[in-house]
């Protein structure tokens, strides 16, 4: 009997390493024919460690250890097949379809579930037509610019050097979002399969994955994916056994959210301080020394081989207006039933909310919600019907970054939150222009000039937002005004409050 | 001050392992962080000379980066996120406890050297905070009862 123990961080952080532990354990001693894979999250947190029985994948969780010995008796009360939980069933996996089905490492099981179908048929084309491919899927970026992807890999193509190199951005910084790292230890073939057509599309034979160091358990498994790739022909001298050459390496981040920017990656990736780059030049023909660089976004290279997979058609079915395909919505903080929830772009921001993950878990009404990770704005219920897509939040005041969602509810207090906006863009700030580095200093003694009473201080708060919008050269100084300001526009009582308390 | 023949040894080992690498210096300085568990201000001219890049070059990426160390931490180094996911399951109270609880500030290490505290803005783990890492090991929920129970076994 095969039993599922996911070895994903978030199973490892509620206690998934010491359940699979007992169960081989308890399953040796008696005497029953167990087999424990170590699988990627399915994704539904709340269940997690959520244990699979079978080949028809029982659910069973959150399982703890004093659970096994029901589990291995058949006695433990279970959620019948991961594939019926209404959290899963109403998903479209399409990026992450076969995450947490599979042995994250073992390359047969990959092939099993499709894996390699894109890649086999990518060597047979040109590049030009994996370019036009990726184009009329119409995928944008999910590292939170929403760039169409096509475009960028057509300049890359287009560009003549001796050498071009895939930089997959797996920095990964954005509070509420896991999604890279879920899929980097739940399937990390389809992210190496994806760079690896991007390689052939755009003519590159070197890819580097900067992948931050607070993620130690994916440095560890896209490490081994890596050597497995390597050592199956997926990358190397002869793709597949190609006339296509294609490595590449891990590259661990230094703890610096501001490295997350591409250019402040390159240079980060280069050995210089993470220091932002003016563009132009476009890292797309100036970039990882100096050479023309494709930047992706994790999700966006791990949604190649699906596409190449299914075909372009397939993939740009889904989705509302300019907003095309799927999207992995993580859905975080203080919610009931928090984890990632693939689907089509459109979904209204409230049904994701209040439907899917059943609200807070604290059971207290929502407050707020931040989409789009520390530069996205807050948004009051008020907003919960604007569709889940890049226009439909631009058009709110606010952005969906690289798709977190993060419930707060109603204890928060929202000029605490705007202080530590500012707070955080100081710490992270790369340094190079003064908005940034001093405007968010002055700012969060402007919050506190308003916590303490001071009504002039308002004014003074959102003159700053204005200068640090206009005057910054990347979008954590020029963003960070999203979230102080929403707050202060959308629960101004916060910022009252404390007023009249202090007059 | 200059590094001793041990150091010097540990150095020569490091930077031969990352010969022909594109953009050395981070890896180097992980290795070398991972070995020596910080960054001496001593192997930073022998980095610069073995790169042909200048000592302020190498010291300005020490300095950026949060990551790396001018002197060694406590013997295990518990992180608590401080960002907003983990905020809105209490972060912010689990991390005063524990900065009061064992007379700390971020950063600092508790008196017998076991345990330094360190901020980290998100681990990834936004659906099961308020989330901690001890060392490399990934820790999720934690109430003050559970921080309480790590840090014993940390021996803080
Ligand atoms: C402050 C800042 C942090 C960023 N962090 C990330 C990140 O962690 N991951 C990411 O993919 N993109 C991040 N981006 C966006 C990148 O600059 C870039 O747009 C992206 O990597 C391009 O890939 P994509 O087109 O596939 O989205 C960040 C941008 C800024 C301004
Ligand atoms: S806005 Fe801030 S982080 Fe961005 S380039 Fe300017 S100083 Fe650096
Ligand atoms: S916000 Fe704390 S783990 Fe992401």
């Amino acid at each position: 009997m095969k039993i599922y123990v996911p070895l994903d961080s978030a199973a490892k952080a509620l206690g998934a390493d010491a359940v699979a532990n007992a169960i081989v354990e308890q399953a040796a001693a008696r005497g029953l024919d167990v087999q424990v894979i170590r699988n990627g999250s399915r994704g539904m947190v709340w269940l997690e460690p959520l244990v699979e029985v079978g080949d028809d994948r029982q659910a069973f969780g959150p399982v703890s250890v004093a659970d096994v010995p029901a589990l291995l008796d058949g006695k433990l009360k279970g959620h019948g097949k991961v594939a019926d939980i209404a959290f899963f069933a109403k998903q479209t996996r399409l990026t992450f379809a076969r995450c947490g089905v599979i042995d994250p490492l073992d390359m047969d099981d990959y092939q099993a579930h499709g894996g390699l179908v894109g890649l086999r048929r990518a060597v047979g084309m040109t590049g030009t037509e994996i370019v036009t491919e990726v184009t009329e899927s119409g995928l944008r970026g999910r590292g939170g610019a929403g760039f169409p992807t096509g475009i960028k890999w057509n300049t890359v193509a287009g560009a003549q050097a001796s050498q071009k190199y895939i930089v997959c951005n797996a920095d990964e910084g954005d509070s509420g979002t896991f999604a890279d790292r879920m899929i980097m230890e739940g399937d990390p073939f389809t992210l190496i399969e994806g760079m690896v057509i991007a390689g052939i599309a755009v003519g590159a034979t070197k890819g580097y994955v900067y992948l931050r160091s607070e993620y130690p358990d994916a440095i560890k498994i896209m490490r081994q994916a890596v050597e497995i790739a390597r050592n199956s022909g997926v990358i190397g001298g002869s793709v597949l056994g190609s006339n296509r050459a294609f490595d590449m390496e891990i590259r661990v981040g230094a703890g610096a959210y501001v490295c997350g920017e591409e250019t402040s990656l390159l240079n980060s990736l280069e050995g210089k301080r993470g220091v932002v780059r003016a563009k132009p030049p476009l890292p797309a023909l100036e970039g990882f020394l100096g050479k023309p660089t494709v930047v992706n976004n994790v999700i966006s290279l791990a949604t190649i081989p699906v596409i190449m997979e299914k075909g372009a058609q397939n993939y740009q079915n889904f989705g509302l207006g300019r907003s095309r395909g799927t999207i992995p919505i993580q859905i975080a903080g203080n919610v009931a039933h928090g984890g990632l929830f693939e689907a089509a772009f459109g979904m209204p921001l409230g049904e994701l909310i209040d439907d899917i993950a059943g609200g807070t878990a604290t059971g207290r009404p929502v407050k707020a919600v931040q989409v789009g990770g520390p530069l996205g704005a807050y948004f009051p219920r008020a907003k919960f019907d604007t569709p889940f897509g890049y226009e439909d939040f631009d058009g709110q005041g606010g952005l969906i970054g690289h798709a977190g969602i993060v419930v707060f509810d109603d204890s928060t207090d929202m000029l605490g939150m705007a202080r530590f906006a500012m707070e955080f863009c100081a710490v992270e700030s790369c340094g190079k222009c003064t908005p940034c580095r001093i405007g968010a200093v002055r700012g969060v003694e402007t919050i506190d000039r308003i916590g303490r009473g001071d009504a002039a201080a308002v004014e003074i708060l959102t003159d700053l937002c204005e200068t640090m919008r206009d005057g910054s050269l990347c979008a954590l100084g020029g963003f960070t005004p999203f979230p102080v300001m929403s707050a202060l526009t959308h629960f101004p009582d916060d910022f009252a409050t404390n007023k009249e308390a202090a007059e | 001050m200059s590094a001793s023949q041990a150091t010097i040894e540990t150095l020569a080992r490091i930077l031969a392992a990352h010969d022909g690498l594109e953009g050395p210096l981070l890896p180097i300085l992980h290795a070398v962080q991972a070995e020596l568990g910080f960054i001496p201000e001593d192997v930073q001219p022998i980095i610069a000379a073995h790169l042909n890049i200048s000592k302020a070059e190498v010291h300005g990426v020490v300095t950026f980066y949060h990551d790396f160390r001018a002197a060694p931490a406590g013997r295990h180094v518990v992180k608590i996120c401080r960002a907003e996911a983990c905020q809105a399951m209490g972060a912010n109270g689990l991390a005063d406890a524990t900065l009061a609880k064992l007379g700390v500030a971020w950063h600092g290490t508790t008196a017998n050297g076991a345990v330094t505290i360190e901020p980290v803005y998100c681990l990834g783990l936004c659906a099961c905070g308020p989330a901690a890492m001890v060392d490399d090991r990934v820790v999720g929920r934690v109430d003050t009862a559970k921080m309480d129970e790590l840090l014993a076994e940390a021996g803080a």
